[in-house]
């Protein structure tokens, strides 16, 4: 099975307020179609590392590979361009611009894209809101669903440009266990029926039971 | 790569969430560039009308005889003295003639010269305006008055009766204002005039002449070449000015240095005549646009502060935009796009309100004495401000958002995401 994401020997610091060596020697690998999930007590590193693989922090040593491809060192609108097209970012808080409707939130970074026609556009992402059960928000303003539905909308935007992997950040953590469930079966299917591979940071140790593979971090390096 | 379409619609939606921050941002565009084209309009119109004043009826070169002392006196030619040092005394001019010899010619040779759009004859003379006991000394002025019409405006000079009426009444005068007055005629009496060692002719009062200029309009008067020449007893090519208009007034002072060189006669070009009417202008000029660049910098400062907030109260839209692949220079492009839409709405705006104030300015009465044809205030509407106002706009927009979108472009957003 071919490799989507991977490091090698990564390492990053902090300069203030002291110097702090956060992430040491980071080395692993996710496949394709794998669901895998970070765990680690708070404070070890792992928003730090996520951010690192989703080419948002550049300041960092070792190498990251996306699709085989050595992503660090590359320029910054190539980043945003990869960041677009292969890699869907869900956050703990429901990021979305408030003041777009639900559908014109899914719809941004596609026609950011720009690969595809508005209507196609519009057909797809009205599609990953009918999948994710909340089709018949597609009108209202970002400001106006519930938390769970947010995090839906914000999944579905993940979603939109078909990427080669889902990175979460306690995306169940802001949720009741309802809703958290409800976020994980989403994620399961998508990992099962679509073969997207998944890479979820989460506290909840339920959540983690249930995924493909567990990666313990401490004190900023892999224990597992 | 820029996606316009994304991009215009992020910055229209941005604007209109915060509509009230926008029209007032935009309102200071507007009234900077309302107020540089109202300004700019009525400055340029009193510039226009009071150059017009000078030089519509100003000639561009003005040639006469001067009177003066010869600068080789009869002694220099004398040659046993040539090498001695000679002191003369009391050295009056030589009674020389007033009349331009050979003017005729001159006249037709100056028509010839390309730059020149035309050169009328004059006949000045001095006499005495006798109506019953009263005698006034003046002036008389014989002129072509269908050429002066299109050359000098003399007929917005004229408060009643005509250039034309002038030009076919052979007897004709058309008579200063103070004269008028001084002596209660009315168009159609009759006036009697003698030169200074003459006899006295009668001239049929066809119009009046206001300058505005009192002193003037109580001495001056016109009539037809023909008819002063007649009453000086001199031939028809007795002409004593001659002035000369020009295509290019840039061109008056070469051209009066030739003529001055060329036929021995004094030529004043209008720049030497008029040199501190271009200061006036100058200073309008000058207060205009620093009043207009004043008001549109402070819309500028305007423009900058709300941007600067919009951004910062923007800053999670930035962050999940960049966290879903928009570049900085997306984003940068977002907020510089609001900022030429707010330039660009508040500029029309302004135009619109310059062109309304100008309009309104434009039907206000303004009488004055010195502009008789003048009724209301003048305003000079050239295309050309509208232009520089909306570029101004633009300009100054785009500066007011360089730095807050500049900011915007270089926010890190694993900070923004952190902070949460
Ligand atoms: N910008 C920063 N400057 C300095 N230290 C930081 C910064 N951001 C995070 N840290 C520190 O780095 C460590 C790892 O943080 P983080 O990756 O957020 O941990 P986790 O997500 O595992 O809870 C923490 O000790 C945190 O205090
Ligand atoms: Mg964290």
């Amino acid at each position: 099975m071919s490799v989507v994401l991977e490091t090698k020997h990564i390492n990053k610091y902090f300069k203030k307020p002291v110097l702090f060596h956060v992430l040491k020697d980071i080395n692993f690998q996710i496949k394709q179609g794998e669901f895998a999930s970070i765990m680690g007590k708070s404070g070890c590193g792992k928003s730090t590392l996520l951010y690192i693989l989703s080419t948002m922090d550049t300041d960092y040593e070792g190498d990251l590979y996306l699709n085989n491809e050595l992503i660090t060192g590359q320029d910054r609108i190539h980043l945003s361009y990869l960041r677009n097209k292969h890699i869907g970012f869900v956050f703990q808080f429901h990021y979305l611009l408030s003041e777009f409707s639900v559908l014109e939130n899914v719809m941004l970074p596609a026609k950011k894209l720009a690969e595809k026609s508005y209507q196609e556009i519009e057909h797809d992402a009205m599609q990953k809101l009918k999948m994710l059960n909340i089709d018949h928000l597609a009108k209202k303003r970002a400001s106006q669903v519930s938390g769970g539905e947010k995090q839906r909308v914000a999944i579905a935007r993940a979603l939109i440009n078909n990427p080669s992997i889902i990175m979460g950040d306690e995306p169940t953590g802001n949720l009741d266990s309802y809703n958290a469930e409800n976020v994980f079966n989403i994620f399961k299917q998508l990992s099962d029926e679509k073969g997207l591979s998944l890479l979820v940071v989460t506290h909840d140790e339920d959540f983690a039971n249930k995924t493909d593979r567990i990666i313990q971090m401490g004190d900023g390096k892999i224990l597992t | 790569m820029a996606n316009w379409n994304i991009i215009l619609s992020i910055a229209k939606t941005h604007l209109l969430t915060k509509i009230k921050q926008t029209s007032i941002a935009a309102l200071g565009v507007t009234f900077g560039i309302g107020s540089y084209i109202t300004l700019v309009c009525f400055m340029t119109g009193l510039n226009g009308m009071l150059d017009g004043l000078i030089l519509n009826q100003t000639p561009h070169i003005h040639v006469y005889n001067e009177i003066e002392p010869s600068k080789k006196q009869p002694i220099s030619l004398y040659e046993d003295f040539s090498e001695s040092f000679n002191i003369i005394h009391s050295i009056k001019p030589k009674l020389s003639q007033k009349k331009i010899h050979n003017a005729l010619p001159i006249i037709n040779y100056l028509e010839t010269n390309e730059n020149v759009r035309g050169a009328l004859p004059q006949v000045k003379t001095q006499i005495f305006y006798i109506a019953g006991s009263i005698e006034i000394g003046g002036n008389l002025t014989g002129i072509n008055p269908l050429d002066e019409v299109e050359l000098f405006n003399i007929d917005d000079y004229i408060i009643e009766g005509s250039a034309e009426a002038l030009d076919q009444t052979d007897n004709g005068i058309l008579l200063g204002i103070g004269i008028a007055e001084k002596m209660s005629l009315k168009v159609g009496d009759r006036i009697q005039v003698s030169p200074v060692n003459g006899e006295i002719f009668p001239l049929k009062i066809v119009g009046f002449y206001q300058s505005g200029i009192a002193d003037l309009d109580a001495i001056q008067s016109f009539t037809n070449v023909k008819t002063v020449q007649r009453i000086l007893g001199e031939a028809n090519n007795y002409i004593t000015d001659i002035n000369v208009k020009l295509y290019d007034i840039e061109l008056a002072v070469p051209l009066s240095k030739k003529i001055e060189e060329q036929f021995k006669l004094t030529a004043i070009d209008i720049k030497t005549a008029n040199a501190q009417f271009e200061t006036g202008t100058t200073i309008r000029n000058l207060i205009t646009y620093a009043v207009s660049i004043t008001l549109l910098i402070v819309a500028g400062f305007g423009i900058y502060n709300i941007l600067n907030m919009l951004i910062y109260e923007k800053m999670n839209d930035i962050a999940i935009l960049k966290a879903t692949g928009f570049s900085g220079k997306d984003v940068q492009l977002i907020f510089m796009s609001q900022a030429m839409i707010i330039g660009f709405v508040g500029g029309v705006l302004g135009l619109l309100i310059g062109f309304g104030l100008a309009s309104l300015i434009q039907t206000i009465p303004f009488g004055t004495e010195a502009l008789p044809t003048i009724k209301t205030y003048p305003i000079n509407m050239d295309p050309i401000y509208f232009i520089i106002g909306f570029s101004f706009a633009m300009i100054s927009t785009f500066f007011a958002g360089y730095l807050p979108s500049k900011k915007a472009k270089k926010i890190d957003p694993v900070k923004i995401i952190r902070g949460q």
